[in-house]
């Protein structure tokens, strides 16, 4: 990829914290690109520093070194353009499903967000909610009305923190799917953080895979399979444990 | 409708049981003595006859109010402050704690020194208002303060995320996010600065409910005491039961509370 072509460009990033007088590494030396709408995930073991790389991608959090360019400028800083999805918790308590979604919207008039809003709970399929509060809802809708609120700014990149794992199983499925139609339907960029192998390899056009801390990316995987994704297939269950594979190395280190 | 009798059941009783204690422990005393539950009552009903009783609470009320009020006023925007920015709180947190533990009655002297000259108010009245002000201040400070500094990372993410900052991040994301830490602030506050003004109107003024009570006693008049007592109490369950009101309602919309 070139540099023109990188939507995301992570260049060498280490972060470390200072814990207890000590310094601890927690990325290494990571290096990342991402093209525009290309959805990669990043996998590895819980607590491994994946979701401070994603903190740091999005800018919450500044690397200790080495930078991060997005349309190969340097990363100023968080940004509408694009929109981190946490678990159901990062929306508003004290705002209805409709004042949440039209949460970044406000310098748009009225009308075009009441507008802008309306659309985007169809898209994400909470018709009937729209003046629900978030603790009327159950976990799978809070997390449509996360990703709904992430959708109606229209972004250009979609940042997934673990976005599911608060979710039943079944629930999860369901939503994966939806994120899939609704990320591929507006064409953004998805960079998801997850440690759930099964969901990366259905959603991802690359894999990432992560070691423990300090987390270097050991390999990038590219997964060809064909869409929709079954995990029942033989293709889908070896890409599954050459992953695993690759994790359970470090298991054994 | 059962349910709610059932509900009702245990605090009538507890009450019923306090007034019969009181009734048995009072047997046999006249009005300069500690007086029973009905002398209390007749007591009551000669101070609304009088019409000095109306008159009394609403000089409570007013004191109270204006405190409260100022204490709110200058105490919110003061607490954001120092929880948003912890540089603030470092330098005027000593102070705040220091000052925080004075009972706001031993203010009473520097009040009376400080504000017995103004004219534009009865120079009692602002005397007073100065020690509810102290008396709530200090709460709301350090309540807002406290929960401003512990909003939800996420919160705040989010909202740099979707470019919210300056005063719409105040309005729209710090104090929603803080306001039933903050609205059990207040209703602590009022609590106490319901007390403070009953204190402080023993001290040097001409009206309330404080001067009510000193009155009496004054006049050997005990009924009259209790009955002002027992308003007193009412009064401040009132106050207390709007606040938790209010509370309940913020505790509720944001699913902490379910009923």
């Amino acid at each position: 990829m070139t540099r023109q072509e990188a939507k995301i460009r992570v260049k060498s990033v280490s972060k470390a914290f200072k814990k207890q007088g000590q310094m601890l590494t927690v990325l290494d030396e990571v290096d990342l690109d991402v093209a525009p709408e290309e959805f990669v995930a990043i996998v590895g073991p819980s607590g491994c520093g994946k979701s401070t790389l994603l903190n740091c991608i999005a800018g919450f959090e500044t690397p200790t070194s080495g930078g991060i360019e997005i349309d190969g400028e340097p990363l100023s800083g968080p940004s509408p353009k694009r929109v981190f999805v946490f678990q159901e918790t990062g929306i508003f308590p004290w705002l209805s499903v409709n004042e949440n979604i039209g949460f970044g919207l406000r310098h748009k008039s009225p009308g075009e967000r009441a507008e802008i809003v309306e659309r985007t709970i169809k898209l994400v399929g909470l018709e009937g909610f729209e003046r629900a509060l978030p603790s009327e809802l159950s976990g799978g809708m809070k997390q449509r009305v996360e990703f709904a609120r992430a959708l109606a700014v229209d972004s250009e990149v979609l940042y997934l923190d673990e976005p599911f794992g608060a979710l039943d199983a079944f629930t999860r499925l369901e939503m994966r799917r939806e994120v899939w139609r609704i990320s591929r339907a507006t064409k953004k960029t998805c960079l998801l953080v997850t440690h759930d192998v099964e969901e990366a390899v259905e959603l991802a056009d690359r894999i990432a895979v992560m070691t423990r801390r300090p987390a270097r990316i050991r390999k990038i995987l590219d997964n060809p399979l064909p869409r929709p994704r079954d995990p029942d297939l033989a293709e889908f269950r070896a890409l599954k444990d050459e992953i695993f594979e690759i994790l359970g190395v470090e298991r054994r280190v | 409708m059962v349910n709610k009798i059932r509900r009702l059941f245990r605090p009538v009783l507890g009450v019923a049981l306090f007034i019969l204690i009181w009734h048995l422990l009072t047997l046999g005393n006249k009005r300069t003595d500690i007086p029973g539950p009905w002398l209390t009552l007749q007591g009551l009903f000669e101070l609304f006859r009088q019409g000095i009783l109306v008159k009394n609470i609403v000089a409570s009320v007013f004191r109270v109010a204006w405190g409260f009020l100022l204490a709110t006023l200058i105490g919110i925007p003061l607490g954001v402050g120092l929880g948003r920015f912890p540089e603030l709180n470092q330098l005027f947190n000593p102070p705040v704690q220091l000052l925080r533990p004075i009972s706001p009655i031993a203010w009473l002297p520097i009040a009376t020194l400080l504000f017995g000259p103004v004219r534009w108010f009865e120079p009692s009245d602002v005397a007073a208002i100065f020690l509810i002000f102290l008396s709530s201040f200090f709460t709301i400070t350090t309540a807002t303060a406290s929960a401003i500094a512990t909003v939800d990372q996420k919160f705040l993410r989010s909202a740099s995320n979707f470019g919210v900052k300056g005063v719409a991040l105040v309005t729209d994301v710090l104090l929603p996010a803080s306001l039933p830490q903050i609205l059990t602030g207040l209703r602590l506050a009022l609590g106490i600065s319901w007390v403070v003004v009953v204190a402080a109107e023993m001290l040097g003024v001409q009206s309330g409910l404080g001067y009510q009570v000193n009155d009496a006693r004054n006049n050997l008049r005990y009924d009259l005491v209790v009955a002002a007592m027992v308003l007193i109490g009412l009064i401040g369950l009132v106050l207390d039961t709007m606040m938790r009101a209010l509370e309940e309602r913020a505790l509720r919309r944001r699913g902490i509370l379910r009923r």
